[in-house]
């Protein structure tokens, strides 16, 4: 065992260090690399794209940040209205861009809805739905459920065939993908460059669309572990609606956590998962951070590694032939 | 070899190896930890599996222990077939 007992300590933060360390490595990218004016972030109204904002604020200055929020049809009202009271907040200019018509155009919906209905056929107008993963903590194989509630409020949860599943996944996906078109048709009209959001646990595990939330010039809190994000976004002075918000995917219809759609365990959990994992403990350490078994903390790495593979071409460059 | 073994086998190779040179799984070889299937690669098994042997198979038989190597399976479909 290791002297230092693994558990939320393990993450703790200069958050004024950090915040100083950010500020300057945000200027230097723009110059020498990225060759661009300032910065476009897309604000969801969640904590990672709050945090990146503010950052980029306090690196550049209010004027040299354009914010966007992308709601569609699916969002949730709240995270408009955080993401408006953020711009206010930071006192940067923003726009509000409904991208709903342009993944209806797309068959966003339709192609969606299209699928659900082949597994729920009573699946329509006013019904809800989300996937959940299930299987992996337990000790089986990862497999997705869908849920869905009808307008009556009664909800039933079916496990997904993998056609079906693949088409859900994918016609949601032209949402990452269309906010990214439009980060990048304002980048090119201000000259900036485009700021991707993700926070450590999300990189490292890829959950993101690859030329979707994926895609971007910088990505300045990618080190950071969400738990960090927090205490940043505290450090920051962000308004309390968004140090309180709770991460969600704001994607699918029903209210879905993170943990539901894609990690094994709440945020909280993970980052100390990742961080024992990173830092060579054992399952056993990481089971009693966890209060967990050592075969379910074994189980926890088990399925970090294989996220790990399964998504590391997200992130990676074409593949070419070797000279 | 069994009808299940080999044609279990048969469509690992023709989906998931794509002739790219690696080497076939052994009977008593983990799909995961030769990184042969991944949890996508599963469910494509899954389907396969249903669709072929004629059965449905549950949530709580999600499990390595009855799709992680090729005896495994060929033991599974035995059992779903002897139940059917």
């Amino acid at each position: 065992m290791s002297a230092v007992p693994l558990g939320p300590e393990s993450l703790k933060l200069d958050c004024e260090a950090e915040l100083q360390r950010i500020s300057q490595w945000i200027p230097q990218v723009l110059t020498q690399k990225l060759r661009r004016r300032g910065l476009v972030v897309a604000i969801s109204g969640g904590i990672d794209s709050s945090v990146c904002a503010a950052l980029s604020v306090r690196a550049l200055g209010a004027k040299k940040v354009f914010g966007l929020l992308l709601p569609e049809r699916d969002s949730s009202g709240f995270s408009t209205e955080r993401g408006r009271q953020l711009a206010e907040h930071l006192g940067i200019e923003y726009q509000v861009h409904d991208i709903a018509p342009a993944l209806d155009a797309l068959g966003c919906y339709q192609q969606r809805d299209e699928a659900i209905r082949r597994v729920v056929p009573a699946y329509g107008e006013g019904w809800k739905n989300k996937i959940v993963i299930a299987g992996g903590v337990e000790g089986g194989i990862n497999f997705f459920k869908l849920v869905v509630q009808s307008p009556d409020g009664e909800q039933q949860s079916v496990r997904l065939p993998l056609r079906e599943y693949l088409q859900i996944v994918a016609a949601t996906n032209f949402k990452q993908r269309v906010r990214k078109t439009m980060d990048y048709y304002h980048a090119d009209r201000l000259n900036y460059a485009v700021v991707g959001t993700p926070n450590r646990l999300e990189y490292d595990q890829g959950f993101f669309v690859k030329n979707g939330d994926g895609s971007a010039d910088l990505k300045p809190i990618a080190h950071l572990y969400k738990t960090q994000v927090y205490a940043m976004a505290r450090h920051l002075g962000l308004p309390d609606a968004i140090c309180n918000a709770v991460p969600t995917t704001d994607t699918y219809t029903l209210p879905q956590g993170q943990d539901e759609f894609y990690f094994a365990l709440p945020y909280a959990q993970m980052d100390i998962a990742l961080w024992a994992l990173e830092h060579g403990r054992s399952a056993e350490e990481l089971a009693l951070a966890l209060k967990m078994t050592p075969a379910q903390a074994q189980r926890v790495y088990d399925d970090i590694r294989a996220k790990r593979r399964a998504t590391e071409y997200l992130a990676a460059a074409p593949e070419l032939i070797p000279d | 070899m069994s009808t299940i073994k080999a044609d279990v086998r048969r469509y690992i190779e023709e989906n998931f190896l794509l002739g790219a040179g690696a080497v076939s799984p052994g009977d008593d070889d983990s799909f995961l930890e030769h990184q042969v299937l991944d949890s996508t690669g599963f469910l494509e098994l899954v389907a396969h599996l249903e669709e072929t042997f004629g059965f449905k198979i549950g949530d709580d038989e999600m499990v390595p222990e009855n799709l992680d190597s090729l005896n495994a399976i060929e033991a599974f479909v035995q059992r779903k077939q002897g139940a059917a």
